[in-house]
């Protein structure tokens, strides 16, 4: 197993902590404080590739790979949540979906205008009565006499909602009987674009972190389509969220990893300046062990996250890997943010540091793309212990 | 015979470029004249001034007689009038191939920076940029080093010889380096502006002093750049590179912002320099970028770096350590800006501030 | 038409700057970073490109790790390098460097509507030197300082920065550019540059490359060619520990200023 990075890892990861540290970072406190989606940011990181970083040039993107995508949510994240999870959401939770399962003409579509930034994606699957249990699903989309699609019902907590113009989304196509008779809904996935007739975006969440990330309700009345917006096969719509999910949990995780990081980065150069009974507080040996042990964690967090990249990328299995690379990255990062504020003191409670923030921000991460305990169902299932 | 600049004994004499803009001398070249006559009274040679331009006022040439020039070699032309690189190469490298000098002071201004390297590059010798200080004398550059470096300069051996020592700051004034040319003349050397002292005006020297009107060869085609215009900028933008002073504010000023730059302005006014800032108020939106001194804005080593509320994060400190001498005033006394402050005030700045102006400026009207 | 650069890669003296005993300064403990001038030289040219298509060559003279500098700098979208690397060039002073990158740029090849760039100075020189001397062994007009830049063909249009103020210049190609770091902020790479930059042709010219050329001769170039040479190097003394003035009231202030009057600081 080879752990070095490649040169052009190495070069792209030089590029992301320029970019973050000149162009995200000095925007970090406006776009939460102001609730605001930073769209210049997103618009200059399109420009450099990082809307459709590991998808091939054919399609619009920028050919490199998974732990590529990897490095560029987490240096993002490192200075600011919201950043970070836009370029997530975008990438894994609606390009990916369209390059993995969509016909040609699918992809020919829609992945160039996303990669290049013209266009920001968002995943619908979440509803108000189903969340992580997609059988809750209460949305449906029936065909009309000319074989367009018709859909009905409303999504909530919609990432990239307030500025997305393409939607994956999910709809009952009908119910099944399996093997031993119990009743299924037939799941199946749609490309929903922003101006489909019927088609409106709601309410605006107000949010305890990533605030700048547009989180909004997307509502659906009579919403006609075309037949060729049906994603991979009908009936196959909770296959693909799932394996979607898999891989929006290594872009969350990354998410995560990069907001510990950031949080530790910030610490340690506090904990240098800062002066309590005539020393440094980093000359306290508790200042000192809280730090160690905040990035061993934090750095066996980041390999179960690239690990997983790897496997993605090298199209192993990887779905158990995500798990416990987003449970273990969430649960570093809440713990690791919230001890930084401590060791921040009263400080670290204001919003003169950033780590106040971070900590909201990470809260997130143990929620969304499945809560911790969502992983921890998956990873027991994946050890056979039923 | 042709022109060598290998035969280094043909080489006689102290120059110095006096530059012109719009028909006036700059200062810069009286300072350089004040020190070549140094070096000029070392080697026992005449000091000579160079002045291109078109139609300059006598009294401007015989001027610098009075900063110690024996002699003005004056190039009139229309050519000469406003500065092209092609013309002046031209006309100097005439001149030097004629007359030759051994040494050839140039100010580090703008335009000298463009001229020095050109015509070293055409005459093949050597150029020392930027230098702070100069020596024929290797007595003299040993007392230079005693005050100046961490040299046991009685137990180190330094090679006798009157080639002339510049010296110059390297890796932002990390490191100092003496350099020398020895095979070839003129030996060649560019001064920052301000970094020599202009000695007194003596009226015996300006009447002395001897204009020789040089016979310039120039013509059209001998300039490849056309000067389309010469415009004076209508707001300077802060030169804090240049700054031989800078007063910096910090986020102590949040109390007061406009206030907090005021009186800043007022001390920059009064000690002749301009204002810097640390990242915190450039962020905040109170001052413009230009002003930002550190890691990320500017890095400076000014004569006087004074700072009023500034903590003192590494990332400022990097931008302005190597200053002179740092003032620092802020309040709270374990600010890592004391850790390398020349003199530090633990007070409030809009207390101290406005007392040191006054006391400034009642020291500078006693003088 | 294409577009010549010069680069150099230089210690990133922002940070902590690692002096050996012997005073000397430790350019391999230190960051490098690319000179920040050369970086706007560099976006100058690529802004060419971007508005005509031409061709960006970027040139650096240092030793086999300035390969590095280069990628990045074909990741920013540049399209072939060239790594200018022998032992013999190694010591070369400004004079020297000039003469062996004016023989690099005549292999590269300069055409009647080429434009060559190069930063104005470098931070670990700070010389401004190089520029003006590679115009003059390649016999080019040059204009420094330059803070604009408008290409109409082969006429190029600058406004080259004074003290306190400007002067517009015209000049033909082929000529030579410095540039500050004012003029532009350079653009970052790409992800798709970054990908594609280790396909990119880059040539390094040793000795044996430019050694016909008559500006390449022992006497001129490398440390025993340059016609300058270091006499003396030395640290300044380190500064004593800062004085804490009592108190911060009218005396503390005059007693301040007096200090400062008698070491003639004001």
């Amino acid at each position: 197993m080879d752990l070095h990075l490649s040169k052009e890892q190495e070069m792209l990861r030089k590029m992301y902590r320029d970019f973050a540290e000149n162009e995200v970072k000095p925007l970090a406190e406006w776009v939460d404080e102001n609730e605001a989606f930073p769209e210049e940011t997103v618009k200059k990181m399109a420009k450099l590739g990082m809307m459709g970083i590991y998808f091939p040039k054919e399609y619009g993107g920028a050919g490199a790979d998974v732990l590529s995508y990897v490095m560029a949510v987490e240096e993002m994240s490192k200075v600011c949540g919201t950043t970070g999870v836009i370029i997530s959401a975008h990438t894994s939770l609606c390009c990916a979906p369209i390059y993995e399962n969509g016909t040609e003409e699918q992809k020919m579509k829609y992945l160039p205008k996303l990669c290049s930034g013209e266009w920001i994606g968002a995943f619908g699957l979440t509803e108000p009565g189903a969340g992580t249990d997609a059988q809750g699903q209460q949305t449906t989309a029936v065909k009309d006499e000319n074989g367009n699609w018709v859909l009905n019902g409303s999504k909530i907590f919609i990432t990239n909602a307030g500025y997305a113009n393409v939607f994956v989304i999910f709809a009952i196509t009908g119910i099944t009987t399996d093997k031993r008779g119990r009743k299924k809904k037939e799941i199946s996935a749609f490309i929903v674009e922003r101006t489909d007739p019927g088609f409106s975006v709601g309410k605006h969440e107000k949010k305890m972190g990533i605030k700048g990330s547009s989180t909004c309700e997307l509502i659906m009345e009579d919403c006609t389509i075309p037949a060729d917006r049906l994603l991979g096969k009908q009936g196959k719509g909770f296959g693909i969220a799932m394996k979607t999910l898999d891989g929006g949990r290594i872009g969350i995780a990354s998410q995560a990893l990069g907001l510990a990081e950031g949080a530790i980065e910030e610490t340690i150069k506090y904990t240098k300046e800062r002066v309590q009974f005539g020393k440094r507080i980093s000359q306290f040996q508790n200042t000192q062990f809280q730090l160690a042990d905040m990035h061993a964690k934090t750095e066996a967090a980041k390999w179960l996250v690239y690990s997983a990249a790897m496997k993605k990328q090298n199209h192993e299995p990887y779905t158990m890997d995500a798990a416990m690379a987003k449970l273990v990255a969430a649960e570093t990062a809440s713990d690791v943010t919230r001890r930084c504020v401590q060791l921040f003191g009263g400080y670290g409670y204001t919003r003169e540091y950033p780590v106040e923030r971070m900590m909201r921000d990470a809260k997130i991460t143990e929620i969304y793309e499945g809560t911790s305990e969502v992983q921890r169902m998956v990873i027991s299932a994946n050890l056979g212990v039923n | 015979m042709a022109f060598n600049s290998s035969d280094t004994a043909a080489f006689k004499g102290v120059w110095v470029f006096c530059e012109q803009r719009e028909g006036v001398i700059m200062s810069t070249s009286y300072q350089l004249l004040s020190e070549g006559r140094k070096l000029a009274n070392d080697l026992g040679v005449e000091l000579c001034g160079v002045v291109l331009g078109k139609d300059i006022k006598e009294d401007y040439l015989k001027a610098l007689g009075g900063y110690g020039a024996d002699k003005v070699y004056y190039c009139n032309h229309e050519l000469l009038d406003v500065y092209t690189t092609d013309a002046y190469t031209k006309v100097i490298c005439d001149l030097v191939e004629d007359k030759k000098p051994e040494i050839f002071l140039i100010g580090a201004t703008n335009i000298g920076r463009d001229l020095g390297p050109r015509c070293a590059a055409r005459l093949h010798t050597g150029l020392t940029a930027d230098c702070t200080h100069l020596d024929v004398d290797v007595a003299k550059y040993k007392e230079f080093l005693k005050t100046t470096s961490t040299i046991d300069v009685d137990n180190t051996v330094f090679e006798e010889n009157t080639n002339l020592k510049m010296t110059r700051p390297a890796f932002g004034g990390h490191l100092m380096a003496t350099i020398i040319c020895p095979r070839f003349r003129p030996q060649m050397s560019t001064v920052r502006p301000g970094v020599m002292q202009t000695q007194p005006y003596d009226e015996a020297g300006a009447a002395k002093t001897v204009i020789e009107n040089v016979d310039v060869k120039l013509d059209k085609s001998d300039i490849h750049v056309e000067v389309l215009e010469v415009k004076k900028a209508a707001k300077k933008l802060v030169d804090l590179i240049g700054a031989d002073v800078v007063v910096s504010v910090g986020r102590g000023i949040s109390k007061d912002v406009e206030g907090g730059i005021k009186l800043a302005e007022e001390l920059a006014s009064v000690l002749g320099g301009v204002v810097g800032s640390s990242r915190a108020c450039v962020d905040a939106g109170w001052i413009g970028a230009d002003h930002q001194v550190g890691q990320t804005g500017k890095t400076v080593h000014p004569r006087i770096y004074v700072a009023l509320g500034i903590s003192g994060a590494i990332q400022h400190l990097a931008g302005m350590q190597d200053s002179e001498c740092i003032i620092a005033v802020n309040k709270n006394e374990s600010a890592p800006i004391f850790d390398v402050a020349s003199y530090g005030i633990v007070g409030d700045l809009y207390k101290v501030t406005p007392m040191l102006i006054e006391a400034i400026r009642a020291a500078k009207a006693a003088k | 038409m294409k577009a010549i650069v010069c680069v150099k890669q230089v210690p990133d003296t922002s940070g902590v700057v690692a002096v050996k005993e012997d005073g000397t300064m430790d350019r391999a403990a230190m960051a490098t970073i690319t000179n920040h001038d050369d970086l706007a030289a560099v976006e100058a040219a690529l802004r060419i490109k971007d508005a005509t298509g031409c061709k960006v060559v970027v040139v650096s003279m240092g030793p086999p790790p300035a390969e590095g500098m280069l990628r990045e700098l074909l990741a920013m979208g540049c399209d072939e390098a060239v790594l200018v690397s022998a032992r013999e060039f190694g010591g070369s002073d400004t004079y020297a460097t000039s003469q062996i990158l004016a023989a690099a740029i005549k292999k590269i090849g300069v055409d009647d509507d080429d434009i060559v760039f190069c930063g104005r100075q470098a931070i670990d020189g700070d010389t401004a030197q190089v520029g003006p001397q590679i115009a003059e062994k390649l016999g080019m007009p040059q204009v420094s300082y330059v803070a604009e830049i408008n290409v109409d063909g082969k006429a190029v249009t600058v406004k080259r920065l004074l003290e306190d103020g400007y002067m517009t210049i015209k000049v033909q190609t082929p000529c030579l550019l410095t540039c500050v770091k004012e003029l532009n902020d350079a653009r970052y790479m790409s992800v798709g540059g970054i990908m594609e930059c280790y396909q990119k042709p880059l040539e390094v010219y040793n000795y044996e490359t430019l050694k016909d050329d008559p500006l390449i001769d022992v006497t001129t170039i490398g440390l025993k060619g340059s016609p300058t040479n270091v006499y003396k190097s030395f640290s300044p003394p380190v500064k004593g520990a800062g004085m804490m003035m009592e108190g911060a009231d009218k005396a503390t202030v005059d007693k301040l200023v007096s200090i400062l009057n008698d070491k003639h600081i004001i």
